[in-house]
């Protein structure tokens, strides 16, 4: 912020003004408000930096300047700083096919990571160091082998397919699968998932899914198996051809190292498919987490099965019980009606027994009340009397003749029983059972 | 934002999205400066409309057009249902589109999106149902499109984008925003205020300096007008007050002219139907109506016609400048208040007020900057395109802010994001009066001079050069609090030239926030007087400057801690050491 400036003049410092180290503190400041700041604008994002990192503004200042003085620093150095081999800086120029121009670059730790403009930059940077003319000034004239080596190597690496085709073969950019050695110390995720992940650079679709650890969801490690074996990689061996001869002499020839590079290359192709599906094969073989899926997936299912096995158990229990429970019954029932049976049974023998005896009352009555004649009765009296009473019996129901043997139980006089006997015929006339004129003996 | 769509800083592609509610932007940054992209017609204010013919998805100007002939299946004016239950929606824009409906208390609309299964000869084999869509799927659908053409447009995937927000959306319909644009597969890395988009808009121009002001954001939009005072010190913003009004907008524009339009019609044809009665001439009236008022903002003549408008009627005519602001007055009259109102509301004079930011498509009508012209002082700037030459077009403001954001923040991780916009971050104390220091005016009465103006937030830290006596020497720098009260002048002819004059004098001192033109002006018309003083209030500190040399200048440094403790530094300009305290 440009800093203000006011014309108007400052008072001056009235006599006898005196305080320590010329401040003199007074007031406080009034209360403040809160608000809410716009979390918008360049001047937001310092503040909020400076407020999560507690800074002051000064502080801030500092840091900030000196983040910006570093970067420029790390534009300038920091990537190619390798040291050269003496070795290296002896290579024959026509041996380029051998080089490794990652290595001749300086860009030994980066390879296939390398971005163009790393390449760009390492070339320049040894080009100011190993350019012939400068060879020469040091008084080694012609000297410009390793010159061509940083010329082939720049070429082949700034060249995409060409480059492709040296990062086809780049062997030390591979990373060996472990050996069954190291991963006893149990270092399996870190170690399986370099390899992978140097694996991972020839694949031509990218996100290559990692490798993950002991705690990837079931769904990542199939996705990485079943990325892994369907691996669709533009590895190449064209690199590792063999020269095409290019004089026009013998086209035989040419053709013949033709043919042998084709299939050279398609068996190296074959290879290596083979041997990244080992790879997996290996890997997959001692992945703890396939293991551990198959296990909850069958703890899963056996969990299921018992589940139902149990159910099952308990259905069939519940319905033997069912079917127990309803034998009782039936058992029970069958039980009380065959009691219910004899009971009435005997109830019916008794009332039999008890309307036979009421009956003997009856014609006891009659033969009591010596037929209703005094002296002895004819026979004709006796089976008219007699025939009555069998009538009366017959047309009354058991109820009635025991209340009427009730009624004559006990009687002697012949008078009262005929009354009673009367008394019954009207009765039965009265409610219609009996004509009047059908008893004769007892209703005279 | 939201976990599930965060994208690593490296691999972001950012833009700036206004999703308004009649019209919508896209913007992105190049080297710096932020630029609106055209959609494949040739949009930059693309209308936030969605229409399906024959199962064919429309969108922006071509879904527009289709408002006239296909409106059952056009859906506008939906951005502000998002988030929002049935209950509580205002369908009145929507009348001549799809309508909104009431699904599960979700406002959905009714759209045929898929055409009819037909034969080879085109007869229709089986009819499809209309779909219900919901409105997050409605905007999901209109984002996906809209990110398609910045897609396009820029070459590269778009990944994420920074979203402006009305001030008064709340959580909930932040949330179903967010939602929906991770739905069309972009990251939201912030939802920013509308008003503040258009101030950083300005802010972020080369050639702006930065200054302590307060700003008024007017942003007229087709179905709203939102007017909020933002504070702006040291180029961080708060809201101080807003307002929302549904009442004066573009739309209310348009219908007046719709009217007009409408009457002359029927004095010439008096036969024929009012095309109001009837939807199909009434879209045209509509549609004709607003490129008119489009038209009108440029030109001083603007002419209206619309073929078989109604009865199979042509109608063409013209109508000016000065006719339709007479005819429109009520409605631009209530812009006036409606920013009136906010200053108010803010707890501020309109003397306060450094600067009005005209933004969305209605600010282009050139009376409404005028009109607000007539209520600010002067010194107020009126950043509109017919007040000011150099004023970015309104309708862009906040998609340039939004992208502006968004190359501010696309480094961030989505969780540092998150942490830097947290209320912890952000809600801060902000000091209520002004702390400055006291100088002499040439009458020699004690003046104030502000450093730290009210309501900055704190920890703040300004610096001024104050010059000290003239003939050097020995210095007070009494640091003061201070507040500014209106000063109300009644017109006395003549009689009161020396007042006024001293008066003058004392708001020259104050950061020029009135010139003495403007004071002139003002007693000419004979109306009363209003000024902006500065009152001096309690007496923080006092230190001493020995020594000063001759036409030397004091430099006053004022540092407020997040604890409101404040420290003073206080030196000559140029010489080592100084005094420094603290309170």
């Amino acid at each position: 912020m440009a800093t203000t400036v006011f014309p108007l003049p400052l008072p001056a410092l009235p006599e006898g003004w005196a305080a320590e180290k010329d401040f003199k503190p007074i007031g406080k400041l009034t209360a403040a408000t809160s608000r809410t700041l716009e979390p918008i604008g360049p001047h937001f994002l310092a503040h909020a930096r400076r407020a999560r990192h507690k800074r002051t503004f000064s502080e801030d200042d500092r840091i900030q300047a000196q983040e910006r003085a570093k970067k420029v620093e790390d534009d300038n150095d920091s990537e190619i700083s390798e040291p050269e081999d003496p070795m290296m800086l002896q290579r024959e120029a026509k041996d380029w096919k051998s080089q490794d121009h990652y290595k001749v670059l300086g860009l030994s730790k980066y390879r296939w990571k390398a971005t163009e403009e790393q390449i760009k930059k390492a070339h320049r940077k040894k080009v100011l160091k190993h350019h012939p003319d400068k060879k020469a000034a040091a008084g080694r004239a012609d000297d410009d082998n390793f010159f061509k080596c940083i010329q082939k190597a720049t070429e082949v690496l700034l060249d995409p397919t060409k480059r492709r085709q040296f990062d086809s073969v780049d062997e030390e950019a591979d990373v060996e699968p472990p050996t069954k050695k190291q991963l006893q110390k149990g270092n399996f995720y870190k170690l399986w998932g370099a390899v992978f992940k140097s694996e991972g650079r020839f694949s031509k679709v990218h996100p290559v899914p990692s490798f993950g650890d002991d705690k990837s969801t079931k769904e990542d490690v199939e996705n990485f198996y079943n990325f892994w074996y369907n691996f669709d990689s533009w590895r190449t061996f064209e690199y590792l051809d063999e020269d095409v001869p290019d004089d026009n002499e013998n086209r035989d020839q040419k053709r013949h190292t033709e043919r042998k590079n084709a299939n050279a290359r398609k068996k190296r192709k074959v290879e290596d498919n083979a041997r990244l599906r080992k790879l997996l094969d290996d890997c997959s073989a001692g992945d703890e987490r396939i293991k551990r899926f198959r296990q909850e997936a069958n703890a899963a299912k056996n969990k299921k099965r018992l589940e139902r096995e149990a159910a099952e158990k308990k259905a069939a229990e519940e319905a033997k019980a069912a079917k127990e429970a309803a034998e009782k019954a039936a058992k029970e029932a069958e039980e009380k009606a065959k009691q219910d049976r004899e009971a009435s049974k005997k109830a019916k023998e008794a009332a039999k027994t008890a309307v036979k005896k009421n009956k003997r009352v009856l014609r006891g009555s009659v033969k009591d009340a010596n037929y209703f004649v005094e002296g002895d009765a004819s026979a004709a009296t006796i089976d008219a009397v007699l025939g009555d009473v069998e009538l009366i019996q017959g047309k009354i129901d058991a109820d009635e003749i025991a209340d009427l043997a009730g009624k004559l139980n006990g009687l002697k006089v012949a008078d009262e029983i005929k009354g009673v006997w009367k008394a019954e015929v009207e009765r039965l006339v009265g409610a219609g059972k009996i004509k009047e004129g059908d008893i004769k003996a007892l209703s005279a | 934002m939201s976990e599930s769509t965060a994208i690593a800083p490296e691999n972001r592609t950012v833009i700036g999205i206004t999703f308004g509610n009649s019209n919508s932007s896209i913007a992105f940054t190049v080297d710096d400066k932020a630029e609106v992209i055209a959609n494949e017609d040739g949009d930059r204010q693309i209308p936030t409309i969605l229409s399906y013919v024959d199962g064919d998805e429309y969108y922006g100007q071509q879904a527009k057009a289709f408002l006239v002939r296909n409106p059952k299946n056009s859906v506008a004016y939906f951005r502000d249902f998002l988030g929002q239950e049935f209950k509580s929606i205002d369908p009145t824009h929507n009348h001549a589109s799809a309508h909104p409906q009431d699904v599960d208390g979700v406002v959905s609309f009714t759209l045929k999106d898929k055409d009819d299964k037909k034969d080879e000869e085109g007869e229709v084999v089986e009819e499809v149902p209309a779909s219900t869509l919901s409105v997050h799927e409605v905007a999901t659908r209109y984002l996906r499109r809209l990110v398609g053409s910045a897609s396009d447009y820029l070459g590269k995937k778009v990944t994420s984008a920074v979203i402006t927000v009305p001030t008064n959306f709340n959580d909930k319909q932040k949330a179903a925003l967010v939602a929906a644009a991770n739905a069309a597969g972009i990251e939201v890395l912030q939802l920013i205020s509308e008003p503040v988009a258009a101030v950083l808009a300005y802010d972020a121009r080369p050639e702006s300096e930065l200054q302590d002001k307060i700003v008024v954001v007017a942003d007229l939009g087709g179905t709203r007008s939102d007017v909020a005072v933002v504070a702006s010190r040291g180029g961080m913003y708060t809201v101080l007050a807003t307002a929302h009004d549904y009442e004066f907008h573009g739309v209310a524009l348009d219908k007046i002219l719709m009217d007009h339009f409408a009457k002359e019609f029927l004095k010439r044809n008096s036969s024929a139907t009012d095309p109001r009665e009837n939807a199909r001439s009434l879209a045209k009236l509509r549609l004709e109506a607003e490129a008119t008022k489009k038209a009108l903002s440029i030109g001083a003549n603007a002419s209206f016609s619309v073929e078989s408008l109604s009865d199979g009627i042509d109608f063409a005519s013209t109508v000016n400048r000065l006719r339709y602001e007479t005819i429109a007055r009520s409605v631009l009259e209530g812009f006036n208040r409606l920013v009136e109102s906010v200053v108010k509301k803010a707890g501020l004079d309109v003397l306060d007020i450094d600067e009005v930011v005209l933004s969305g498509g209605t600010s282009h009508t050139p009376r409404i900057a005028q009109n607000l012209s007539n209520i600010f002082p002067e010194s107020t700037r009126i950043l509109a395109p017919s007040t000011l030459a150099t004023a970015i077009n309104p309708s862009e403001l906040q998609a340039r802010g939004a992208a502006l954001q968004a190359s501010l923040i696309q480094e961030y991780d989505a969780a540092d994001i998150d942490q830097s916009t947290h209320a912890a971050v952000t809600t801060v104390s902000h000091i209520t009066n002004a702390i400055g220091v006291v100088s002499l005016n040439e009458a020699g009465e004690e003046v104030f001079v502000p450093i730290v103006h009210p309501e900055t937030a704190v920890p703040a830290r300004r610096t001024v050069h104050v010059a000290a006596p003239k003939e050097g020497g020995d210095v007070l720098v009494k640091v003061v609090e201070g507040n500014t009260h209106i000063k109300v002048t009644k017109p006395e002819p003549k009689v009161k030239e020396e007042v006024s004059k001293s008066a003058k004098v004392e708001d020259a001192d104050d950061e020029d926030e009135e010139d003495s033109d403007f004071s002139d002006d003002e007693e000419q018309e004979e109306e009363e007087k209003r000024e902006k003083l500065w009152k001096i209030g309690n007496t923080l500190a006092e230190a001493a400057i020995h020594g000063v040399k001759k036409g030397g200048k004091v430099e006053v440094t004022i540092n407020v801690n997040a604890d409101l403790s404040v420290i003073v530094t206080t030196r000559e300009v140029g010489a080592k050491g100084g005094v420094r305290g603290q309170l």
